[in-house]
């Protein structure tokens, strides 16, 4: 009878341990050289519900996201589950999760939640902060790639594929990946080589100087 | 009214027949639109999930440009431009904070309320019977499955314009050319967007299922309005054989091209012919209708 | 006049920031105080000694109490006053916790504050006159609105008692929700077979008067004097001459053009039909909407068959009045549709789950009809799509229950047991089929409902899994139903059948309408609101208008009963008197100055104000003013307001009064 219900399942790869420790055991932690999370005064959760307007003790653990979520699958960790860090303090077993990496940001979350919960923009949240708290994304390839992409945003005003491509294997080392495309769209005359650069690059460096914060 | 037109970057390269066809069609409709001088990309995914400052000011730059250039609508044709323009410009008017810090990195106002168009609101809008008046071609032996993807009509608070569950204004859209439109379960799941390059084998999984489960229900076409999505279900068939060797090529189509198909336009013209599923749509599916 | 004034610490609650020693200290000192001092606990007995004994020693004519609100301990401290021989209605309490030292914390501000509050009601007590409370008649038969298990256990709790019932049901039966179940939990006895006894019981009750296929057209007048103005419809039927025989029923042509909402429509009823066949009373009604006779003048069939006259096709709704000393609401409740709604309505509909286009997507009444013998699969368990039996069900509980975004915040409390009895059921007559529940929380707090929920379990092999559903939908006849057990951490994906809601309990359609109409208040979702959420859940706040059963909150069975037989001793409770005593707090209009304007009349929330001739000596009317019945008058004030000549004075609270008290501050 169990079988067949865990259907998938065994994609599952990691399940989840928690290291036991709350908010306290965190801090401790705080003069652990080996891990690379810095306290700061604000506890996560406060910075989360600062960036999104929405308080991490909304969600009450239905699990409705993780059910819809396409990319489940591949997670580490059920989305539900990271909120569930969040709101019990295990900021550093939810910021290293693969999963916010994996959120394709679909909002099937979002509209589905019973409580209005905004998964979809937690997720960002948790990632941006992942990011400037310098936490070591395991996804590195879809961290590159959108670092390649903003770049080409940040030089040229928009993404130009050629460039996002050759970038990204640059950063990835992986040059064989996407062989299927690249190509055929040169032939399709769909790749275009140059950049299209847009007049105004000034303004749009300027974005990006002014939001980059530390870098 | 004038409007405004945000082709977004792909529609300059690997979308550029959806650019092509939806000029070509709003041409022969008579919808006259401008396009955004000195656009720049909306941020796309990758601004949002990394950087939400980043992400607003991208976005509002271009709903300011057209604010400045004296337009009062913007018309996206990219699902995830139109997503990215609809929820920044939603943030910026609820939160005075985000306001204020996004109209000093741009140094201007936010005044103008523009109201952000998508591909499906703009042929509704613009009258359907206008595409039933012109047709040209008979259609009625294709059989659509109409895919939204995720960011056509989610969040339906904010985008507000059809049900986020089970919409149905593609459908219309694809009956109005003479086509039938299919019913089935995949509208709005997620194809892996953004993901496309970065972990290819999830959005290979996805689109697959999206593409078996229109096969399932009947259809013969997938209709798309996003290049991100065409990207992943036209593209990557190739990469899915490979994965699913019974895999067989399934045509996907912009919903622009399935107009000016029935609007008797010329495949190439539409640019149909840059496509990888590599289909001969005319005959197979136009011929189909004539054998029954 | 001789005021005694007495400041209360409410133990901690008020001194913590209120001086009350300097409050009684400086009280002494306005004019007409004879007496102050302040106490720990004013309302303990020693504090009402000290009271009694102070209005005894220093003669005094009236008291100002400082301590917390009046709704606590306002009648305490009259009936102290009262037992030492003031009238009540020179007793003032000056509110120093709720409007004072519960909403500050600096001392020195809150005490001024206080000594302010004390000075104003020592100048309302100085002009404050004794009133005597008002007799009322009172009229001993019942109103009972609702036919449900609620409703027939006070109409038989009244009508047992010795006093007359008039039952009032909107359907062509009694019975309600009850009569659609099959088994119930806890205990899994056949639910028609414990109800049906009681339904006969109030049919052939000689106290109750029993008013089907009825509604409530218009209440007026108040506790112990209601009259009620019931609309009785049609049912095309000579009630007198129909002997239930049936003949129509089954020889009516019209088969398949209307659904029978007594099997949640999953069956079709004839044009001419009683709703089951244990219906109360067993006459039919002619549902003009679909016959033919209606739509063409033709058919008649059933006046054909029906040998003793019954047909009336000419038959007309009648009114009828009825003068009763109390009002029972007993409307029940309805089932959350997941249907897409209108865009305001609070309830948005399931669009995840196919907005009910998926035909063996059932809710749990549907679920009851198909598990109940007498239901349209005499109890088989099949799917209404192809009338397969289902190997594979999935339930799922909370579905517009404690969900913000498409439904309501609350809990409809009896959803989960209802899942595993449902659940139960399945499993006794499906014996390889497999059971799931998705669920959120195990709500089975009752006696005997826990272990229900573990028989269901253990004994049932039902599998819980915990998480919400995000999705379903049809693949290949089945319904992929598309969960995550948030307890292992794990998706989850079932290809179930059949599939289950556990929808919302939420209240009737018209709930609103007819709370209007009786004058009831109700929540935002249209539940009827009790009068104190504890201490008077039965009461509703318009005296004389009691509460039973799921009208007022989601309730089971065992709490409906119970609180219909509550509701049904409030009434006999007010019977025990011929007369009412009533606050003297009413509203007088000066009918020297009343300019007949009748504004008062139109802002009246309780139509106390009627209309007054005013006769010369000759007996001629040579005016009309406005009159308030002083049984209908709650003391609102609303008329006193807005008199623009300054005719209406509120007894205890009169201008003079309030002025005092403003010209104090
Ligand atoms: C699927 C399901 C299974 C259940 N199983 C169980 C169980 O196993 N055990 C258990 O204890 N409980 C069970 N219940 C709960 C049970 O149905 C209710 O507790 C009970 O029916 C409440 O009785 P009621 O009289 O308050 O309301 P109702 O049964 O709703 O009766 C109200 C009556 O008032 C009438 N009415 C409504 N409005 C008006 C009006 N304006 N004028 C005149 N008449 C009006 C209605 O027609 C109806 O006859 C179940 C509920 C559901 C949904
Ligand atoms: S759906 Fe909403 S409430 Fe439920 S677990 Fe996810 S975020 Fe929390
Ligand atoms: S937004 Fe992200 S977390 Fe939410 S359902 Fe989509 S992929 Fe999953
Ligand atoms: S007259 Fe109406 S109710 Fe009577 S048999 Fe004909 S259709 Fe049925
Ligand atoms: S009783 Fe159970 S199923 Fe019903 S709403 Fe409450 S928790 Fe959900």
């Amino acid at each position: 009878m169990t079988s067949d219900i865990l259907k998938d399942a065994k994609k599952l790869q990691t399940s989840f341990i928690p290291s036991g420790n709350f908010k306290e055991s965190f801090k401790e932690k705080e003069h652990d050289k080996n891990i690379s999370i810095q306290i700061h005064e604000r506890s996560v959760e406060d910075e989360i519900t600062e960036r999104t307007f929405q308080d991490v003790s909304l969600c009450y653990q239905c699990g409705k996201c993780s059910a819809g979520c396409p990319v489940r699958y591949y997670m580490d960790i059920a989305p539900n589950k990271v909120v569930r860090l969040i709101q019990l303090g295990y900021y550093e077993e939810a910021l290293n999760s693969d999963t916010p990496w994996l959120c394709a940001g679909c909002l099937a979350c979002s509209v589905r939640c019973p409580k209005e919960f905004d998964l979809a923009r937690f997720m960002d949240a948790v990632r941006e902060i992942a990011l400037e708290k310098g936490v070591e994304i395991k996804q590195v390839n879809i961290l590159k790639f959108h670092n390649a992409f903003l770049d080409q945003i940040k030089n040229h005003g928009r993404s130009y594929e050629a460039g996002l491509v050759a970038d990204y294997k640059m950063k990835t080392l992986d040059l064989f990946q996407d062989v299927d495309s690249a190509p055929g769209m040169f032939l399709k005359g769909k790749l275009i080589l140059l950049p299209h650069n847009i007049k105004n690059r000034k303004e749009i460096k300027r974005i990006f100087k002014k939001t980059s914060g530390k870098n | 009214m004038r409007y405004g037109y945000f082709p977004g970057c792909s529609l300059t390269s690997s979308a550029k027949e959806y650019d092509i066809s939806l000029r070509k069609v709003t041409d022969k409709l008579g919808i006259t639109f401008e396009e955004i001088n000195d656009w720049s990309c909306c941020g796309a995914t990758s601004a949002h999930v990394t950087n939400h400052k980043l992400s607003a000011a991208l976005a509002m730059r271009n709903i300011m440009l057209a604010g400045q250039q004296g337009l009062d609508n913007i018309i996206a044709p990219c699902a995830a431009c139109y997503n990215r323009l609809i929820i920044s410009q939603n943030e910026v008017k609820n939160h005075s904070g985000i306001r204020k810090e996004t109209e000093d990195l741009l140094s201007v106002k936010f005044e103008k309320d523009l109201k952000i168009i998508n591909i499906l609101e703009l042929f509704l809008k613009s009258g359907l019977n206008k595409i039933t008046e012109k047709r040209k071609r008979e259609l009625s032996g294709v059989k659509a499955a109409c895919y939204y993807g995720c960011l056509l009509v989610r969040p339906a608070a904010i985008t507000k314009f059809d049900d986020a569950e089970q919409p149905e204004s593609m459908e219309k859209i694809v009956e109005a050319t003479g086509a039938y439109a299919v019913d089935w379960n995949y509208k709005t799941e997620c194809c892996g967007a953004a993901h496309s390059i970065s972990r290819r084998d999830i959005v290979i999984d996805l689109s697959k299922k999206i593409i078996d489960d229109a096969i399932a229900h009947g259809a013969n076409v997938l209709v798309v309005a996003c290049p991100m999505c065409h990207t992943n279900l036209d593209m990557r068939q190739r990469a899915m054989k490979r994965k699913y060797p019974e895999h067989k090529n399934f045509p996907v189509l912009y919903l622009t091209e399935l107009i000016g198909l029935s609007l008797g336009m010329d495949e190439k013209d539409l640019g149909i012919d840059l496509h990888y599923s590599n289909f001969k749509y005319a005959d197979t599916l136009m011929n189909n209708s004539a054998k029954g | 006049m001789k005021i005694g004034v007495f400041v209360c610490h409410c133990g901690e609650n008020i001194s913590s920031t209120v001086d009350c020693l300097r409050v009684a200290d400086l009280c002494k000192s306005y004019s007409g105080v004879e007496y102050s001092v302040d106490y720990k606990y004013m309302c303990s007995d020693p504090g009402q000694k000290l009271i009694k004994e102070a209005i005894h020693k220093y003669d005094l004519d009236a008291i100002v109490v400082g301590s917390c609100s009046p709704h606590m301990h306002e009648r305490t401290f009259r009936n102290a006053a009262v037992s030492a021989g003031i009238n009540p209605f020179m007793v003032e309490i000056a509110n120093l916790r709720e409007h004072c030292s519960w909403v500050h914390d600096e001392i020195e501000a809150s005490t001024r504050k206080a000594i302010e509050l004390m000075r104003m009601a020592i100048e309302k007590v100085k002009r404050d006159k004794p009133l005597t409370k008002i007799n009322v008649p009172v009229t001993k038969r019942v109103l009972v609105i609702g036919g449900g298990i609620a409703g027939i256990q006070a109409a038989l709790d009244t009508a047992n008692a010795g006093y007359e019932v008039v039952l009032v049901e909107k359907e062509p039966s009694i019975g309600g929700h009850m009569s659609q179940l099959s088994e119930t939990f806890p205990t899994l006895d056949c639910s028609q077979c414990i109800l049906t006894p009681r339904m006969v019981e109030v049919h052939q009750h000689p106290r109750i008067k029993l008013m089907t296929y009825s509604e409530v057209e218009r209440v007026e007048g108040f506790i112990g004097n209601f009259k009620v103005t019931i609309r009785k419809k049609a049912r095309h039927i000579n009630e007198e001459n129909c002997s239930g025989c049936g003949l129509c029923i089954t020889k009516c042509p019209i088969k398949k053009k209307a659904y029978n909402s007594f099997e949640e429509d999953l069956a079709f009823r004839p044009a001419v039909y009683v709703p089951f066949p244990q219906a109360i009373p067993n006459i039919p009604v002619i549902d003009e909407t679909v016959c033919t006779y209606y739509k063409t003048g033709k058919c008649g069939m059933c006046l054909k068959v029906c040998d003793r006259e019954a047909i009336d096709f000419g038959q007309k709704d009648t009114i009828h009045v009825a003068d009763v000393g109390a009002i029972i609401v007993a409307t029940g409740y309805k089932l959350y549709n997941i249907e897409k709604k209108s865009e305001d309505s609070i309830y948005k509909g399931y669009g995840e789950y196919g907005y009910g286009k998926y035909r063996d997507i059932l809710d749990g009444l549907q679920f009851e009809r198909i598990a109940s013998a007498s239901g349209p699969t005499s109890g088989e368990i099949k799917r209404p799509s192809d009338g397969r039996v289902p190997k594979k069900l999935a339930f799922i509980q909370c579905v517009g229950s404690r969900d913000d975004s498409k439904g309501i915040s609350y809990c409809s409390k009896i959803c989960c047991m209802y899942t595993a009895k449902q659940a139960m059921l399945y499993r006794h007559k499906v014996h390889d089929g497999e059971a799931y529940i998705f669920y959120m929380d195990i709500r089975a707090g009752g006696k005997m409902y826990e272990e229900f929920v573990r028989r269901a379990i253990e004994e049932d092999k039902v599998k819980y899994i915990r998480g919400r559903v995000s999705r379903i939908y049809e693949e290949n006849g089945k319904y992929i139903v598309k969960g995550e057990d948030t307890i292992a951490g794990m998706p989850v994906e079932i290809d179930a059948d059949m599939v289950v809601l556990a929808t919302a309990m939420i209240p009737q359609d018209d709930a609103g309408s007819l709370a209007r109409k009786i004058g009831i208040p109700y929540d935002k979702y249209g539940f009827f609101n009790e009068a104190h959420p504890k201490l008077r859940p039965v009461e509703s706040t318009t005296a004389g208008i009691f509460l039973a059963g799921a009208c007022q909150s989601p309730k089971d069975i065992p709490e409906s009963v119970s609180m219909a037989s509550a509701a049904a001793s409030k009434a006999i409770i007010l019977f025990a008197n011929d007369t009412l005593e009533r606050e003297p707090v009413v509203a007088k209009v000066n009918e020297d100055i009343c300019a007949g304007c009748f504004y008062c009349m139109k802002v009246c929330p309780f139509g106390a104000v009627e209309v007054k001739d005013v006769k010369d000596m000759n007996g001629i009317v040579y005016k009309e003013v406005a009159y308030i019945n002083q049984g209908v008058c709650q003391g609102c004030g609303t008329c006193t307001a807005t008199c623009l000549s300054k005719s209406i004075e509120l007894a205890g609270f009169n201008n003079e009064e309030i002025f005092a008290e403003i010209a104090a501050l």
